[in-house]
């Protein structure tokens, strides 16, 4: 590129008449950059102040990788102990196979032992009731036990470390195991949620989707007093593993909360906001009195409702209803004075002016041009009261919230806070298409 | 109801104006059944909802009434004052070296004299929860939101991402966030702040591509006609037109950002919601009030502030800054 010449006559021209572009004043030239740089040093700041570093240095990431893989996968976790001679498998109680079910990860050995398969038959642990044969990408590493303790294999790879008391074997995602004189505490990973739909007490358990529909369609009934279906939904929804009844019921509260919450606030503020419109309710202390109240009711957290109500009621929907309720009556009557405040005089003087009195007024004069709105804006507060009621249930309000809350607690049903995650993202993703249907069919244009 | 009225009109009528006034009529009644019937299904589902809420909580509602009303008449301090001395750490009267009046334990001192009141410090960690996290997330959505616009992406399949991604981000439940986050890192503020700012995110993100797309595109086509780049003509034709709309929208996320902080503090996050589900939950009324006076006066002052701010910058100092932006 080749600089383009300018007379000192064409510069003053261009000077003169353009003074925006070259004679900017100081916010135009270093506004931007300035609150950038004041942003960039409040953030610095707060890193130092909050120990963003150390916590990030201190967490514990090892756990969080078997965190975030109990949300897809599942681990068995048997431990093979050493009694006299032989092996015997102990599940605890969050145990995913019945007794007596032929696993074809743990195949019982000849001699009394076990073999435990994690990756093909390259990978595998045997054992012996008094030697553990670790098969690593096919080679062996024999680990004896004796009374004292456990003998180091020699040669191993890196992914087998003995620490001194124990021999630890990691597979990768495939599993680990924890080798030690008296027992060995395997965990064995699969990927997707175990006993998802049938538990071990369950005659359905284990059973193929062509067998099920075979049972369910065709087949004789497992239990004379009822049909198989009836026998699979009951079976389905009292799951002791994944509790699906408790978390549909609790997932249906969450709902009611905002629905109810949001109806009742509406029916409320319908009316208020029509006392708070100055151009309908002409009486000053009587606006500024409605409007204080929206005020009140709407800068009180939903957070100290909640916490008031749930002390109160006692857990359960009720609290959160009220404390939606409070709120949404607050924010919805100061949306829907507004509104009124904005409406065309035009219609209502043309219904007064045949003498209707001031119901009639407001009905026919007034109603009518505020309605589309109101009704957009209270699907707006429904949709939005759906994703809050999921945290203020967790506050001790109830419903799934708190049963969110609850699984996170154990740290060790992560599989279950995925289901609870998906069936609250379906449901606000279902809700928001309704209630962006009926927007677009109440504002007569498309959102999207 | 009207056959009587009906036949009357029509008597005056012509046939065709007859005609007319019956379709009116019969249309007018097929709307009344219509609104009937969606009341009555709107009522049966209140009823069948409240029903069910009643069925599910631990107390019933006619039951528990009497229990509220004795809750509130019994909630209150023993002095006026206390709700005072409670939100500046003042020792009290009524000291029995119990919790409920033990105010002056937990002060934050700075220097050897000077000490923040322990409500008032946890306040200004949940206002900072709630300003970091308006901040990471309107830079975050600021880069998300131009893959996300119709007039700027070509590629379908891009914008089809970016929206999703940030549709989950909005919906994602922030205590699961939250509660992944303390676990890993142990409770303090950052899983707060990393959770609401997944959702201001999603939320911001949203709103911002639905600007960028009613943008007007003729300065985009200037530079386009100059050969400038993608970046350039995002930079240079849709930046400046959109910082305004952008920052009023990131300003109402804030004061909803600090709400939703003192919430996620009830549920392990920390800062004042922490605090003050313990007060009320031990049944400290002069706590308890002094925290629900110091989190009313905030929000009010954050609304104010941030509407203050808003009309201020839409005003001619911030054309100008974001004229700076060209």
């Amino acid at each position: 590129m080749s600089p383009t010449m300018i007379h000192a006559a064409e510069r003053d021209r261009l000077l003169a008449s353009y003074p925006d572009v070259f004679r900017r004043s100081f916010w135009q030239r270093w506004g931007l950059a300035l609150c950038a740089g004041v942003t960039v040093l409040y953030l610095a700041v707060c890193f130092v102040a909050f120990n963003v570093g150390p916590a990030f240095m201190q967490g514990r990431w090892d756990r969080a990788a078997i965190y975030v893989q109990d949300w897809y996968s599942w681990r068995a976790q048997p431990r093979l102990r050493f009694v006299d001679d032989a092996v015997v498998p102990q599940w605890s109680s969050r145990r995913q196979y019945p007794e007596g079910a032929d696993i074809d990860w743990l195949r019982p050995m000849a001699n009394g032992g076990y073999s435990v398969i994690y990756d093909g038959e390259g990978n595998r642990l045997d054992v012996h009731p008094d030697r553990v044969d670790i098969f690593v990408d096919g080679a062996s590493y024999p680990v004896d036990i004796t009374a004292e303790g456990v003998e180091p294999p020699e040669g191993a790879p890196a992914g087998v470390v003995f620490d001194g008391t124990k021999v630890m074997v990691d597979y990768g995602f495939e599993g680990s195991a924890e080798i030690r004189g008296s027992q060995v505490y395997v965990q064995r990973r699969f990927l997707g949620w175990a006993n998802f739909f049938f538990d071990i007490r369950s005659p359905f358990w284990g059973k193929s989707f062509g067998e099920i529909a075979n049972l369910a369609l065709l087949a004789e009934r497992v239990d004379p007093d009822r049909s198989n279906v009836r026998h699979m939904v009951d079976d389905f929804l009292g799951n002791s593993a994944w509790q699906h009844a408790d978390i549909l019921s609790k997932l249906l509260q969450t709902l009611v909360m905002a629905f109810v919450g949001t109806l009742l606030g509406t029916l409320f503020a319908l009316p208020l906001a029509f006392i708070a419109a100055r151009n309908i309710t002409l009486n000053r202390a009587a606006n500024w009195g409605m409007k204080r109240l929206f005020d009140f009711l709407r800068s009180i957290d939903m957070l100290i409702w909640a916490l008031f109500f749930t002390r109160g009621f006692g857990p359960g929907p009720i609290p959160g209803i009220a404390a939606i309720f409070f709120t949404d009556t607050g924010a919805l009557g100061k949306v829907y004075a507004e509104a009124l405040e904005n409406v065309d005089e035009k219609q209502r003087e043309g219904v007064k002016s045949v003498g209707a009195s001031s119901v009639t007024v407001n009905r026919f004069g007034v109603l009518p041009q505020v309605l589309p709105v109101f009704v957009s804006q209270s699907l707006y507060f429904w949709e939005s009261n759906t994703r809050s009621a999921t945290i203020i249930g967790a506050v001790g309000a109830g419903g799934i919230g708190l049963k969110l809350l609850e699984a996170m607690g154990t740290n060790a049903d992560w599989d279950k806070v995925a289901y609870m995650v998906v069936l609250i993202l379906i449901v606000v993703f279902v809700f928001d298409g309704i209630s962006n249907a009926l927007r677009s069919r109440l504002i007569g244009k498309p959102m999207h | 109801m009207a056959s009587g009225t009906a036949e009357n009109t029509m008597n005056g009528l012509g046939p065709s104006a007859a005609a007319v006034m019956r379709h009116y009529q019969q249309q007018l009644r097929t709307r009344r059944i219509y609104t009937v019937l969606a009341i009555v299904v709107f009522l049966v589902a209140l009823w069948a909802s409240l029903d069910f809420a009643n069925s599910a909580n631990s107390g019933k509602f006619f039951e528990r009434l009497p229990y509220v009303f004795d809750f509130i008449r019994n909630f209150v301090p023993d002095s006026p004052m206390e709700i005072v001395r409670a939100m500046f750490d003042l020792p009290s009267p009524y000291a029995d070296g119990s919790l409920r009046y033990d105010y002056t334990s937990e002060r934050v001192y700075i220097t050897d004299g000077f000490y923040i009141p322990h409500f008032i410090y946890q306040l200004i960690i949940t206002v900072n929860i709630a300003l970091i996290a308006t901040i990471i997330g309107f830079v975050l959505a600021f880069l998300l939101c131009f893959f996300a616009s119709t007039n700027l992406v070509g590629a379908g399949a891009t914008r089809w991402v970016v929206r999703r991604i940030m549709e989950i981000m909005r919906a994602f439940p922030e205590i699961v966030v939250a509660g992944l986050l303390t676990a890993i890192l142990s409770i303090g503020p950052i899983a707060a702040i990393v959770a609401i700012t997944i959702h201001t995110i999603g939320a911001l993100g949203k709103l911002f591509f639905e600007v960028v797309e009613n943008v007007d595109m003729r300065p985009d086509e200037g530079l386009r006609a100059t050969g400038a780049r993608w970046v350039e003509r995002v930079r240079y034709a849709i930046v400046p037109q959109v910082l305004p709309n952008f920052v009023s929208y990131t300003l109402l996320r804030a004061e909803i950002n600090v709400r939703a902080s003192t919430i996620i503090g009830a549920v392990g996050g920390g800062g004042i919601g922490e605090v003050f589900r313990l007060a009320i939950g031990r049944d400290h009324a002069a706590k308890t009030y002094a925290i629900v006076i110091l989190l009313l006066v905030t929000i009010i002052a954050v609304d104010q502030f941030s509407s203050w701010l808003r009309r201020r910058l839409i005003g001619q100092q911030f054309l100008d800054a974001a004229r700076g932006a060209v």
